[in-house]
């Protein structure tokens, strides 16, 4: 007994460094297998099963993939996504007009950034009550001034016609703060030796903007981009929040009408609702998976 | 520096930029200011129609008395922060053992599994929302804190991890190297040596979690059903029902609720955007 000891401790000395990672690593790998990876793939496999989430699973194949071409619903969540994902990314310009306005250097900028930043940092909650509030008819702040401007007045949230780009403008609020603040990270590690040499060159303004800032805020864009487009697909709170999903569902996006199918008083459609999310799941592989590459090639070039 | 420095600018630009300045400020956070304003709007202004002007008197001590004593929001924030104090704990810790693995170690599949946990951390929640709501009412953890700490931890690893890695690649690695010369062991090189190290990278990993977890809706919707273990998002959510057109209310509710993160924020500055752009500028 008292040899083996000292034997495996020799073990342990030899082979330290192949094992020290996976040990390091076990912790982290088991968790996020257990909740993420093999969920994913659970998924994909309740997505073909009639299930209500408590009874046995019947197989049904494709059948709830065959549903969804027929359902009107899905199409108006998927149109609705991609409006997201369109409008959402006006987060990125924006986010880099504000930031190109906030710097400099006067008194008390600081604050300001910071205060710009703001609406970043609370819930999602939060800013869908505000925004509820600011757009509500008779009274909210927004409403007011649209009946002052057109004479009319518009129930943002109860029209069909308004009600996404209402939630998409509440969802811009934050998601401009979050992209400003790369871009002003982006423009503080900005080379100032070669905008001087531009300077000296003539170059000015939007020239100056487009041909050497730009290309130099190419991670921060990037990142904003990413971030950008994830969030534009993932979009959920807000519109449980500010509407659930109304009117008459037309306000739904795919995450939403995912959830509303799997748990809500509509029943318990657990494998319908799985085949919505692993259609978003698609959806959104297309641009993790570029996201990946691109990260991939950086890692080749360090 | 660009844009051109206002001081180098015309004055009458200078001056124009700090007339600007607040004006656009106001713009921006009017939605906010206007919660602000209203959460200590006496009821009878509103009942008045009065929705924008000024307050007709001071009543903030009582609408936020009112949150407190007539609704469980203080019970649904002492819920979330036991939720959200044992997540960051749990995934900051995980993601400096993991981090620190793939920053440090050649392996083969180093590349592999970090681009797992990268990739993970972007998915839709839905495709995880049936597996995982079934895994923890099988395990009798639905409708729990433990529930929801517990995927917490796991989801986060994916982006603390992507964030430590990160860091720690930046790190002068000679450090690591003439430690292992000298014989040292592989978790005395990371408890000596890479942990202190660590330490900007753990206080800004630790704000950003402590955000998005206080933040988080979605699976307190999904994971929790009753008052006893419902964090503040969902919470208040309730009471926004409960509340109906008593937006002074509703308000001072928003207010409590968004307080944590954001005095986090502001005593944490330095290290919050850090954390937010640093895997940005390694991206």
């Amino acid at each position: 007994m008292s040899s083996t000891v000292p034997a495996a401790s020799g073990f342990w000395k030899r082979n330290q460094q192949r094992l020290a990672p996976w040990l390091f690593l076990a912790p982290g790998i088991i968790m996020f297998s257990i909740y993420v990876i093999i969920p994913i793939f659970q998924s994909i496999w309740i997505s073909f099963y009639d299930w209500d989430g408590l009874g046995p699973k019947t197989w049904i194949g494709a059948a709830n993939y065959v549903e969804l071409l027929d359902d009107e619903a899905f199409y108006t969540s998927l149109k609705n996504n991609i409006l997201w994902l369109v409008l959402y990314l006006l987060a990125v310009p924006a986010g880099l007009a504000v930031a190109l306005f906030l710097n400099q250097t006067v008194a008390g900028i600081r604050l300001y950034k910071s205060l710009f930043f703001f609406p970043f940092v609370i819930s999602q909650v939060v800013v869908g009550l505000i925004f509820t509030w600011f757009y509500a008819p008779d009274f909210g702040l927004l409403s007011a001034l649209i009946k002052t401007l057109t004479g009319q007045n518009i129930a943002i949230l109860a029209d069909e016609r308004y009600v996404t780009l209402g939630i998409i403008a509440a969802g811009l609020w934050p998601q401009i703060a979050y992209c400003m603040i790369l871009y002003l990270t982006g423009l503080n590690n900005i080379n100032p030796e070669q905008v001087e040499a531009a300077r000296m060159d003539g170059a000015r303004g939007w020239s100056l903007l487009w041909h050497i800032i730009l290309p130099q805020l190419g991670p921060a864009t990037f990142i904003a981009i990413v971030v950008t487009v994830i969030g534009a697909l993932r979009s959920f709170d807000l519109v449980s929040i500010m509407t659930d999903g109304g009117p008459y569902g037309s306000s739904r996006v795919l995450s939403f009408y995912m959830y509303e199918q799997a748990l809500s008083e509509y029943g318990y459609r657990m494998g319908y609702g799985a085949a919505i999310a692993v259609v978003l799941f698609m959806i959104m592989m297309v641009f993790i998976t570029l996201f990946i590459v691109r990260m991939l090639m950086r890692e080749r070039h360090a | 520096m660009f844009p051109t420095p206002v001081q180098k600018a015309a004055p009458w630009v200078r001056h124009a930029y700090t007339i600007i300045l607040p004006i656009a400020l106001t713009l921006w956070l009017l939605p906010l200011i206007g919660v602000a304003i209203t959460s200590v709007r006496p009821s009878a202004d509103l009942a008045a129609g009065n929705y924008f002007g000024m307050p007709s008197r001071f009543a903030g001590i009582e609408n936020y008395t009112a949150v407190f004593r007539d609704s469980p929001i203080g019970w649904y924030i002492l819920n979330s922060f036991k939720v959200t104090i044992p997540t960051v704990i749990g995934a900051v810790g995980l993601a400096c053992l993991s981090g620190f693995a793939l920053a440090v170690y050649k392996f083969r599949a180093n590349l592999l599994i970090f681009f797992l946990f990268v990739a993970g951390n972007f998915i839709p929640f839905q495709i995880l929302m049936v597996p995982v709501r079934d895994m923890t009412l099988r395990a009798g953890l639905y409708d729990s804190i433990s529930g929801l700490v517990l995927f917490h931890i796991a989801f986060q690893t994916g982006f603390c991890t992507l964030f430590m890695r990160n860091f720690i690649t930046s790190l002068p690695f000679a450090l690591i190297e003439s430690a292992r010369v000298e014989g040292v062991s592989e978790w005395r090189i990371f408890r000596y040596i890479v942990l202190p190290l660590m330490r900007p990278a753990i206080a800004a990993l630790s704000v950003l979690v402590f955000t998005f977890i206080w933040n988080d809706y979605f699976w307190a919707t999904v994971l929790v059903q009753g008052q006893h273990a419902m964090p503040v998002t969902a919470g208040l959510y309730s009471l926004n029902g409960q509340w109906i057109a008593a937006w002074h209310l509703v308000s001072a509710g928003s207010i409590v609720a968004a307080m944590p993160p954001v005095l986090m924020f502001f005593l944490m500055q330095k290290h919050f955007i850090a954390g937010l752009t640093l895997g940005a500028t390694k991206g």
